[in-house]
C-alpha cells in the first residue's frame, strides 16, 4: 500500500498541496512529498496534470461466497420504525442491481405488520420475535445479528443509524472485522467490481467522500433516519419470514434494563412531523419560543430547535434537529433566526421545501433554502401567523 | 478506581473551506484541539475519581503532536497519559483504530470502566466506543447522560435515547459513550497545569502493546476512502425582497401551494 | 509592557482569564441584575486553584505573593468588579490569619482556605466606626476558657456567605484603640447572626450585610495574637490588602476600556467611526496612560511587599488611592464614549461605572488615605528611602 512521487515528473507547481484534505502534502526543495498520516484517498493523483503521483493498493483477499442484501429493520416496542422501510427501499434498488435477493433482519416482541417489509421491497425477513428480545438489550442484538450473517452470509448489510443502530451495528463489525461506514447518504453499486460505494459528508459537509470495503464482508453501513425516501408500496408483494431460532439460555445480556422514562414534552412527534418550524440562536430568550410556537400552532407543525436554544435550555433536546440531535426529512421546514451551520443542515437539509428567515443575508441558510426572507423574525413571523391563521381559520 | 479515558485531537474546525475561485481547500489558520465531546468523557472519569477515589490514565492514538492533548488532559485532573504512536497506525480507520486502544487498554490490564466522547468532531461516526468494547469482550452502554451510581462492581447510568432515557445497570469493568449533557467541564486549575508543564508521557509502539502491523493503520482497515470530491451546488434559492408586508405576502402565497 | 511573570504567575493568569471570559462575562449582567451572589463562578475559580495562590505550600496552597494575587483580581476584575471583590474580599479575612495565628490556628484554618470551599470575611467597620476605627465598640469579654462578643459589625463584604470571620473587638474599652484584640469567628456561632443584606449602588453581587454578635461565645483559642494586638493586626491587615484594591481598580478600569475601544471603533456618526474623532481619541489616550501609571504603581508596590519590605504603608495607600481614583475616571469617561448607549443596562459600562465608585471609599478613603500619605512624606522628609 504505498503512494510513490515520481521525482523527474514532478515539476513543482504544488498543484496537490492545497487539494490533500488531509494536509499531508508538502513541498520540499521544490519537490511534491507526501507526510505522515496519508490516507490513500487520491485527490492528489486527480489533480497533478503530470502523472507524477502513483498510489498502489495492495491486493487484499477477498472473502468468497458472500451474497445478497440486508437491511437491519428497526423497530421499537413491536412497532417497525419508518427508517426500516427506507432502508428496505433503498436495499431493493441495490438488490436489484446486483440480481440478487433483499433480506431484512427483524429483532424485538409482538412485531407488528411485518409483512410490509415485503410490500417494501424484501424477499425474505429473518424473524426473532421473543419475550427476551422486548427490552432492546444491545448485547442480545448484536449476538443475534452476528449468527445471522455467520449462518447466511449477505454481502451487504445497511442499517438506521439511530441510537439502537450507532450503538450495537458497529460491535458486529468489529467482530467480523469488517467495514462500517456511518451516515451515509448515497449508496450505489460500482458495476464493475460490483462493491457497494459508501458516500458520505466529510469535513464539514464541504467534502464529500466515497468509501469502499474491498475486501471483507458483508460490507456495512448506516444511514440516518430520512436520507432516503420510503419506495412505493405493493400491496400484494408476498415473501418469506425466517423464523430465527436462537437458544436462549446460550445468550444472555450482560446489561439490564431498570426502567424506560419516556419523554413527554412533545404534541406533535418530530420524526413524523409534515411541517416543522423552527428556532434558533436568533430568538434571543426562551420566551420567544411562543413566536414559534403560535406559528407552529397555525400550520399544525411540530417545534424543533437548531443547538444553541438546547444547550441554553431553552428548550428540551428531543426538539433539537442537526447532527447530534434528530434528521428530520418534512414536506415544509421553516428556520426562523437560524443560522445554518452544518451541523444544523445535516439534520434537515433534505427536507423537500425550506423556507429560512434571517436578518443576515449571508446566513449560511439561505444557500440551502428554497424561499427565503431577509428580515427580522420578530416582525416576519407574527405577521405570517396572522396571515396564515385570516386565510387558514381555526385549526 | 482505575478509569481509563479514550481521546482524539481533531482540528478545530472541520469546516474545511473551499476556495470558490480554485476549487481547492482552504486549512490555514486551523489549531488542534481535544475532541469536544472528549472533554465531557474526561470531566466524567475526573468525576468519577473524586466520588469514588481512583486514578484517571488517559489515551490517545495519533501523530507525536497529539502530546500537546495529553498535556492538557493533565490540567484538567487526569493523573497520567499514553500517546500510542508509530507510522504504522497513520490512516486507521475505526476498525485499526478500536484495534489499536484495544491493546493499549489490555496492556494497562487493571481499569474498572472506559470512558469514550459519543463521536469525533472530524469522523462523526462514533463507532470506536462499541468496536472498543468488543475487542476488549466489555459490556457496553452508549449514549450515557449520568452515572447514578458505582457499587460492589456494579454500575447504573442513564442513557439517552431518541424516545427518552433509558436506566440500565451492568457490570464492571465496562466500556461507556457518553453525551454532553452528562456535565460541565472544567476549566484547568493551576496545579493541574503546573503538573501537565513537567509530566512525562510516554509513547507505546505497535511493539509495545502488540498490535499487529496488519491489523493496523491502512493495511489493517477494512474501509478505505476511494475518491473525495466537491459536491456541485446548483441550489437556487428564492429570496423575498420589499417591505415585512409584501414579503410575507410572497411567502404566504408560496406556502398556500404547499400546504 | 513588560513585568516579567514567572511561568506560574502566566498561569494564574490565564487561568483567571478564561475563567472570566468563559463563566464571568455571560453571566455577570444578569448577577448585577438580581445581586445575586456568585456561587457557581466562586466555584469555578476554587476548583482552578486561586484560592491556593495566597497560602503557603506547608497549608495545602501556592505560596505565590501579593504580585500574583494582584494578578489574579484584575484578570477576574475586567470581567466583574462584584465577583473579583468576593475573591479579594477573602483574602482580606484570611490576613490576619497568615499575619498573625499560631502554628496550631494556621494548620485549623489555612488548608480550607486554600481550597476555597470556605470564605472568609474581615470584620472591622461598625455603624459608628468608619474611617474613625478607634471608634468601634463591639466588645469580647473574657469569660473563663472562653470570649464573649457583643456589637454589631456593618457593610462587611462576603458578610452571610463566608463561614470563618475575623473580627476586630475591643477586650479592654479602657484602653482606646490599645485595647483591641482580633478573634476568629465561625458561622453557625450561637449568638451570631447576620443583619440585612444592603442594596447597592454597584457591586451588587457581592454581599455587603451587618454581623451581629449577642453575648455570641467562642473558645478563648480564638484569640489572634495577643490581646491588645488588634490594631496592629487590622493595620498590617489593610496594607497588605490595598494592592489588590488597586488590582481590582485596574481590572475594572482595563474592561472599561477594552469597550470603549470597540464601541468607538464601530458606531459610526457623521460617516465615520467616533474613534476617528481627535477629542474622542484624547479621552482614550487618557484614559489608556493613566491606566497604565496605576497599574505600574500597584505592580510595583506588590512587587515591593513581595521583596519582604517590613513597611509599605505609604506605597500601599499611593497605589490604592492613584488606581481607584482613576478607575473612577476612566469608568465615568467610558460611559461618555459609548453615549447615549453607554447609560443603557444593556452595555456593560454603566455597570462598570457604578462598580468604581466604593472603590475610592472602602479600604481607607481616599482622603484618609491622603492624610496617610502626607505623614508618611513628611515622616521621610521627601528623601527617596
Amino acid at each position: 500500500m504505498t503512494i510513490q512521487i515520481d521525482l523527474e515528473k514532478c515539476t513543482g507547481c504544488s498543484l496537490c498541496v492545497p487539494v490533500c484534505p488531509f494536509g499531508v502534502m508538502e513541498l520540499v526543495n521544490d519537490k511534491a512529498r507526501v507526510k505522515e498520516g496519508c490516507n490513500l484517498c487520491g485527490a492528489c493523483v486527480d489533480a497533478c496534470t503530470f502523472d507524477a503521483i502513483k498510489i498502489e493498493k495492495a491486493e487484499q483477499k477477498v472473502s468468497e461466497g458472500y451474497k445478497g442484501v440486508w437491511v437491519f429493520a428497526e423497530q421499537r416496542d413491536g412497532k417497525l420504525k419508518s427508517v426500516a422501510y427506507e432502508l428496505v427501499s433503498e436495499g431493493r434498488k441495490l438488490a436489484d442491481k446486483l440480481g440478487t435477493e433483499l433480506g431484512a433482519v427483524c429483532l424485538g416482541h409482538n412485531i407488528k405488520d411485518v409483512e410490509h417489509l415485503f410490500q417494501y421491497g424484501a424477499d425474505k425477513v429473518y424473524l426473532a420475535d421473543d419475550p427476551t428480545l422486548a427490552d432492546h438489550q444491545e448485547d442480545l442484538y448484536t449476538e443475534l445479528l452476528l449468527n445471522l450473517i455467520k449462518k447466511y452470509r449477505p454481502e451487504i448489510l445497511i442499517a438506521g443509524a439511530t441510537s439502537m443502530g450507532r450503538s450495537f451495528v458497529p460491535r458486529v463489525a468489529a467482530l467480523l472485522y469488517t467495514g462500517l461506514t456511518a451516515d451515509c447518504t448515497r449508496l450505489d453499486i460500482d458495476p464493475e467490481t460490483k462493491l457497494l460505494l459508501q458516500t458520505r459528508p466529510t469535513f464539514g459537509g464541504n467534502v464529500m467522500a466515497t468509501i469502499m470495503c474491498q475486501a471483507k464482508r458483508p460490507q456495512m453501513a448506516t444511514v440516518r433516519p430520512h436520507v432516503f425516501k420510503k419506495g412505493t408500496h405493493h400491496k400484494e408483494r408476498k415473501g418469506q419470514i425466517i423464523k430465527v431460532d436462537f437458544k436462549k439460555e446460550a445468550v444472555t445480556a450482560r446489561t439490564k434494563l431498570v426502567k424506560f422514562i419516556e419523554d413527554l414534552s412533545e404534541k406533535v412527534k418530530l420524526d413524523e412531523a409534515e411541517i416543522i418550524v423552527s428556532g434558533g440562536r436568533g430568538l434571543g430568550k426562551p420566551e420567544n419560543f411562543q413566536i414559534i410556537k403560535e406559528l407552529a400552532e397555525v400550520l399544525g407543525a411540530a417545534v424543533g430547535s437548531s443547538r444553541p436554544p438546547v444547550d441554553e435550555g431553552w428548550i428540551p433536546y428531543s426538539h433539537q434537529v442537526g447532527q447530534t440531535g434528530k434528521t428530520v426529512c418534512p414536506k415544509l421546514y421553516i428556520a426562523c433566526g437560524i443560522s445554518g451551520s452544518v451541523q444544523h443542515i445535516a439534520g434537515m437539509g433534505t427536507s423537500e421545501c425550506i423556507i429560512a428567515i434571517n436578518e443576515d443575508p449571508n446566513a449560511p441558510i439561505f444557500q440551502v433554502a428554497t424561499y427565503g426572507i431577509v428580515g427580522d423574525l420578530f416582525k416576519v413571523i407574527p405577521m405570517l401567523t396572522e396571515k396564515l391563521k385570516r386565510s387558514r381559520g381555526p385549526v | 478506581m482505575n478509569i481509563i479515558v479514550c481521546i482524539k485531537q481533531v482540528p478545530g474546525t472541520t469546516e474545511i473551506k473551499i476556495d470558490p475561485k480554485t476549487n481547492t481547500l482552504v486549512r490555514e489558520g486551523v489549531k488542534s484541539i481535544i475532541n469536544p465531546f472528549d472533554t465531557y468523557a474526561l470531566e466524567e472519569g475526573v468525576r468519577l475519581k473524586e466520588r469514588y477515589n481512583g486514578k484517571v490514565t488517559v489515551i490517545t492514538m495519533g501523530p507525536p503532536q497529539a502530546e500537546e492533548a495529553l498535556r492538557e488532559t493533565i490540567s484538567l485532573g487526569a493523573d497520567e497519559a499514553i500517546l500510542l504512536s508509530d507510522r504504522a497506525f497513520a490512516g486507521s480507520d475505526t476498525w485499526a483504530t478500536s484495534y489499536v486502544l484495544s491493546k493499549a487498554v489490555a496492556k494497562i490490564t487493571n481499569y474498572d470502566i472506559v470512558i469514550c466522547g459519543r463521536q469525533t468532531l472530524d469522523g462523526d461516526t462514533g463507532q470506536v466506543g462499541p468496536e472498543l468494547s468488543e475487542m476488549l469482550k466489555l459490556p457496553f452502554v452508549s449514549y450515557v447522560s449520568k452515572v447514578e451510581e458505582i457499587k460492589d462492581k456494579h454500575i447504573r447510568v442513564q442513557r439517552m435515547i431518541e424516545e427518552g432515557h433509558e436506566v440500565i445497570e451492568t457490570t464492571l469493568p465496562a466500556v461507556i459513550t457518553v453525551v454532553k449533557e452528562i456535565n460541565v467541564p472544567r476549566l484547568p486549575s493551576l496545579r493541574g497545569s503546573m503538573k501537565a508543564k513537567t509530566a512525562k508521557i510516554p509513547v507505546w509502539t505497535a511493539a509495545d502493546i502488540g498490535a499487529e502491523v496488519d491489523k493496523s493503520g491502512i493495511p489493517g482497515s477494512p474501509t478505505r476512502v476511494v475518491k473525495i470530491f466537491f459536491p456541485k451546488r446548483e441550489h437556487k434559492s428564492e429570496i423575498f425582497q420589499g417591505t415585512v408586508e409584501e414579503q410575507v405576502a410572497k411567502l404566504v402565497e408560496r406556502l398556500e401551494k404547499i400546504i | 509592557m513588560e513585568y516579567f511573570l514567572t511561568e506560574q504567575q502566566k498561569l494564574i493568569r490565564n487561568i483567571a482569564r478564561r475563567i472570566a471570559e468563559e463563566r464571568i462575562i455571560p453571566v455577570r449582567a444578569e448577577l448585577d441584575e438580581k445581586e445575586q451572589f456568585p456561587w457557581e463562578i466562586i466555584k469555578d475559580i476554587a476548583n482552578a486553584d486561586l484560592f491556593r495562590i495566597f497560602i503557603p505550600e506547608q497549608y495545602e496552597g501556592m505560596g505565590e505573593g501579593s504580585f500574583a494575587l494582584c494578578i489574579a483580581v484584575e484578570e477576574l476584575s475586567r470581567a466583574c468588579a462584584g465577583v473579583a471583590l468576593t475573591y479579594a474580599a477573602d483574602a482580606l479575612g484570611a490576613f490576619p490569619i497568615l499575619l498573625y495565628a499560631s502554628e496550631k490556628q494556621k494548620q485549623q484554618y489555612l488548608p480550607a482556605i486554600a481550597s476555597g470551599m470556605r470564605l472568609t470575611a474581615f470584620g472591622l467597620t461598625e455603624p459608628g466606626a468608619g474611617s474613625d476605627a478607634g471608634a468601634i465598640k463591639t466588645t469580647a469579654k473574657r469569660d473563663g476558657d472562653s470570649y464573649i462578643l457583643n456589637g454589631t459589625k456593618q457593610f462587611i463584604t462576603n458578610g452571610g456567605e463566608a463561614e470563618i470571620y475575623t473580627i476586630i473587638a475591643l477586650t479592654d474599652p479602657t484602653k482606646g484603640a490599645r485595647g483591641a484584640s482580633a478573634f476568629i469567628v465561625e458561622k453557625e456561632t450561637p449568638g451570631f447572626t447576620f443583619g440585612k443584606k444592603e442594596k447597592k449602588m454597584g457591586i451588587r453581587c457581592s454581599a455587603t450585610r451587618e454581623l451581629v454578635f449577642h453575648n455570641c461565645r467562642i473558645p478563648k483559642e480564638n484569640l489572634l495574637g495577643k490581646e491588645g494586638l488588634g490594631f496592629i493586626v487590622t493595620m498590617k491587615t489593610l496594607d497588605s490588602s490595598r494592592p489588590g484594591v488597586g488590582a481590582l481598580a485596574i481590572g475594572l478600569a482595563q474592561g472599561a476600556l477594552e469597550a470603549a475601544v470597540a464601541y468607538a471603533r464601530q458606531r459610526v456618526q457623521f460617516g465615520h467611526p467616533v474613534s476617528a474623532i481627535q477629542a474622542v481619541q484624547h479621552m482614550l489616550a487618557n484614559m489608556a496612560m493613566e491606566l497604565e501609571a496605576a497599574r505600574a504603581l500597584v505592580y510595583a508596590t506588590a512587587k515591593t511587599i513581595d521583596s519582604g519590605a517590613k513597611d509599605f504603608t505609604e506605597e500601599g495607600a499611593m497605589a490604592k488611592v492613584f488606581a481607584t481614583d482613576m478607575a473612577m475616571k476612566v469608568t465615568t469617561d467610558a460611559v461618555q464614549v459609548f453615549g447615549g448607549a453607554g447609560y443603557m443596562r444593556d452595555y456593560p459600562v454603566e455597570k462598570m461605572m457604578r462598580d468604581a465608585k466604593i472603590n475610592q471609599i472602602y479600604e481607607g478613603t481616599n482622603q484618609v488615605l491622603r492624610n496617610v500619605i502626607a505623614l508618611e512624606l513628611l515622616r521621610r522628609k521627601g528623601l527617596r528611602e
